[in-house]
């Protein structure tokens, strides 16, 4: 093991980190404005891939174009699960917020199961075998594409949230929900964009996802685990700490997994969890409540 | 304890956040058996004071002492042990408990945590402050000035030698306000009990006080008998412009 | 009239407890331990119980103590052949020390809510992990109990026998778990605990000490929660770190006291009983139906619509509808 080696291994980590900060930046918004907690993100994040992957294989749509498509309609159901089921229980408290939850992930995850059936699939695209060779670094085309593309639609939503009007609205109900009501924003429905943003950010990070692992039902309590991993490092509600966060996930399972086993990579990302829930609690880039 | 001990004494209390000074160089004592209160204008550092003496926060400088006793920076729960019952301004009810469950929680430290011994303590007071009927029904069903009686009740049953009453007659009616003092007044003449409250219906701080603090921007700007503080000038001053008057 | 009250709660559960003691006479084995599933998914909730429901500290990694109940039990089982009765003070004192070590942690760094409950995912997550890798306990490819042999008589003190010697122990162990948090609740921690649980601040106010009193909450949770753990050890024979640290058995294990109605006493008995009638209903109704995951779908649906409908749960609901009222627990 010499250093291009590591060099290469960390270069993946970060590359592959990128997309799951993309991910975990939809539960951090939807957290950052609710306060409610998704325990139904890996599940949508699951489908999110199907889609992606049923758009290559019936059309012949590649990840990177389909993005949009599958963005857009994971837009629409959690626009319309926040409107029509979740905004009934806001106020209530965390453990029912997360049993309601926990039933749209377990419907979720079975519709798919009976859809798709319990096997991994993948894609194998020309770009799947390409890579890049920069000096001593080898880089995965994919793995290239799919960590730009989740970098770009980031920047996309940080310029919504800070040059739009609705974007700004969102960060007014995040901040005072009460006075947003009182300045007369129609809170229900920034609420519920807010969802569809968070369920869209899950819907690109799933095709870029599909560019560089197999997807089966199961992936998805790994996914949601994951996801509160990365927010809770990076802290919750903030954008940069997403990506943050899912770069150091995606570095130290990529380093655990060469360096130590490749199955005890998740132990070493619980340990980090726990060290920051202690020592930070608002997460890295957080900050104090 | 000899007789003649402070029942509190505030030695130049300070409370800063984050370079913000909330309380500054507050000092006061309050004698055993007497009825004090605090007054002051909105944001005067009142209800810091408060959560000071309480042990809520702890002081950025300065000493509390009760009964002889240094309690500085001992903390909510210590300083409860050593005779101190508060209540709070926004009030807090154990709102899925009932009404008698909420007070045996403040008596239950006694008696050896005898549960049906704290249930007798907490329908006397309850009776006491007039809500014995409402002794079954869960908390969240009192109104606010019910739960500001609550409030009452449950400090008390903690057995304070000192009772501190943070707004306790804000949004009470005029006879209900009458009928607070008179309960407080028989309770200081009959147990001896101490009480210092921050009050800010002028009627129930007349009525009750033997003695009043006034703060203004954290500093106490005047004391005396309550005759004696209104006539203040700083705090006539004070007070102009603003709509206590 | 409280007494009277408080006779038809009374008269309600002896006959409840009676016919459950006298079911064996009528049911066949499937039906048994489809009883024994109740009793189990009763107790254990009732064990998560104590922690949330009455001390309102949110554990979402309960499986922890199931998981580390059951391998102290199996493991000293089969490698010394240690009874489970004396493994389950070994497990028990093992789950009160981690859960010891999670509540300090917690507590004294202020992790709270939804952070709290991310708390014990990790432990959880991490445990699991790392049986996965200790040879001792089988690692990953699992630890096996050695069954009885067959028409051997029921041994109670080495938990080898028939499912009928199951059934009854997991109704022995349901009904001192109710009977022990009946206790609890009326006893001063009791109420201590739901004061914590609806207002920590005021709490602390009334001089209570918080600190401690939620510890005990975890300790006796911990413990109880891994003497189910040893139970289910010896009942399945065989444990993988997969499934009995799993995130899903940790859900499973609170499912049934939310639907039942947390905080109360009955909500955890009444909770395992409807969920595990609608999961056999909904495993006939599959089979009829023949594809796989609408057990699951119609699960999930029945949750939902439990939740929208009842959110406080079905127990405090049924208790109206019984007439039951008087105590609110």
């Amino acid at each position: 093991m010499d250093a291009t080696f590591f060099m290469n291994v960390i270069s993946a980590g970060l590359l592959t980190g990128l997309v799951y900060g993309l991910m975990a930046l939809g539960l951090s918004v939807i957290f950052g404005v609710m306060r409610v907690v998704n325990f139904a993100h890996g599940d949508m994040m699951v489908v999110a891939m199907y889609a992606a992957f049923l758009l290559y294989t019936k059309l012949g749509i590649e990840p990177v174009p389909a993005l949009p498509l599958v963005a857009g309609g994971l837009f629409v159901v959690g626009y319309l699960l926040q409107r029509f089921l979740i905004n009934h229980f806001l106020g209530v408290t965390e453990h029912i917020q997360f049993l309601l939850l926990l039933s749209v992930a377990m419907i979720i995850t079975n519709v798919v199961l009976m859809v798709f059936g319990p096997d991994a699939r993948n894609i194998q695209l020309d770009a799947s075998f390409e890579s890049y060779s920069l000096g001593f670094l080898v880089l995965d085309k994919v793995r290239v594409i799919a960590a730009f593309t989740a970098g770009g639609v980031a920047a996309l939503l940080w310029a919504f949230f800070r040059y739009t009007t609705t974007g700004t609205a969102i960060r007014a109900c995040a901040d005072n929900p009460v006075g947003a009501r009182v300045v007369g924003l129609n809170v229900e429905k920034l609420y519920a964009i807010t969802f569809g943003i968070g369920t869209a950010c899950v819907g690109a990070a799933g095709c870029l996802l599909l560019l560089l692992v197999d997807v089966h039902p199961h992936l998805s309590s790994d996914y949601t685990l994951l996801g509160f991993i990365i927010v809770i490092l990076g802290g919750l509600g903030s954008l940069g700490g997403a990506l943050l966060g899912g770069i150091l996930v995606g570095l130290s399972e990529a380093l655990s997994g060469v360096l130590i086993a490749p199955s005890l990579k998740s132990m070493f990302s619980f340990g980090l969890l726990i060290l920051v829930l202690l020592l930070r609690p608002q997460g890295i880039l957080g900050k104090k409540p | 304890m000899t007789a003649t001990t402070p029942m509190l004494t505030v030695e130049n209390l300070g409370k800063s956040f984050r370079g913000l000074r909330a309380v500054n160089q507050v000092a006061f004592t309050v004698p055993r058996g007497d009825i004090v209160a605090l007054i002051g204008p909105n944001g005067a550092g009142k209800t810091t004071t408060f959560n000071l003496i309480a042990g809520a926060l702890p002081p950025s400088d300065g000493r509390v002492v009760l009964d002889g006793e240094d309690v500085t920076g001992l903390g909510q729960a210590a300083i409860c042990r050593a005779g101190v019952g508060r209540t709070f301004q926004i009030v807090k009810p154990f709102a899925g408990l009932t009404v008698e469950e909420n007070v045996m929680v403040g008596a239950l430290r006694h008696d050896n945590g005898d549960v049906e011994k704290a249930r007798a303590a907490s329908r006397a007071i309850l009776d006491l402050l007039e809500l014995g009927d409402r002794a079954k029904d869960p908390a969240q069903t009192l109104t606010l000035p019910d739960r500001k009686r609550l409030e009452v009740a449950k400090a008390l049953a903690t057995r304070p030698k000192l009772l501190l009453l943070d707004e306790v007659m804000a949004g009470l009616r005029p006879v209900e306000c009458d009928r607070m003092v008179a309960i407080l007044t028989g309770l200081n003449k009959e147990t001896g009990l101490t009480i210092l409250l921050i009050e800010h219906v002028m009627r129930a701080v007349m009525a009750l006080s033997h003695h009043v603090v006034v703060l203004h921007h954290g500093e106490k700007i005047a004391e005396g008998t309550p005759a004696e503080v209104t006539s203040h000038p700083k705090v006539l001053e004070c007070y102009l412009g603003e709509d206590h008057g | 009239m409280t007494a009277l009250l408080q006779d038809r709660r009374a008269v309600l559960l002896l006959g409840l407890l009676a016919i459950l003691a006298l079911a064996p006479l009528a049911a066949g084995d499937y039906m048994l331990s489809i009883l024994i599933t109740v009793l189990l998914q009763a107790y254990l909730g009732m064990s998560w119980n104590v922690m949330m429901g009455f001390a309102g500290q949110f554990s979402l990694g309960h499986a922890l103590y199931v998981g580390l109940g059951a391998y102290a039990g199996g493991a000293l089982f089969v490698h010394y052949g240690t009874p489970p009765w004396i493994g389950a003070f070994a497990g028990m004192a093992v789950s009160a020390a981690v859960g010891a070590v999670i509540g300090t942690l917690g507590f004294r760094f202020k992790v709270m809510g939804v952070y709290f409950a991310l708390l014990t995912i990790a432990f959880a997550e991490f445990t699991r992990v790392l049986f996965d890798h200790w040879g001792w306990v089988g690692a990953s490819s699992g630890l096996f109990l050695p069954p009885a042999a067959n028409n051997s008589p029921d041994n109670l003190w080495l938990l080898r026998g028939s499912t009928t010697m199951f059934y009854y122990v997991a109704l022995a162990m349901t009904a001192a778990a109710f009977w022990f948090c009946r206790a609890l609740l009326m006893r001063r921690i009791g109420y201590y605990w739901q004061a914590i649980r609806e207002d920590q601040d005021a709490a602390d106010a009334l001089g209570i000490d918080v600190f401690r009193n939620k510890m005990i909450a975890v300790l006796i949770s911990a413990a109880m929660t891994s003497l189910g753990g040893v139970f289910l050890a010896f009942f399945n024979n065989n444990l993988y770190p997969e499934s009995i640290f799993s995130m899903h058995r940790s859900i499973e294990l609170m499912l049934g006291t939310i639907i039942g109605g947390i905080g109360t006493l009955f909500g955890p008995i009444l909770g395992a009983v409807v969920l595990t009638a609608l999961g056999e209903g909904l495993t006939i109704l599959g089979a009829h139906i023949g594809i796989d995951g609408v057990k699951q779908i119609a699960y999930g649906i029945c949750l939902m619509l439990i939740l929208v409908l009842k959110p406080g749960g079905l127990w405090p609901w049924l208790r109206k509808l019984l007439r039951l009222e008087g105590d609110a627990r």
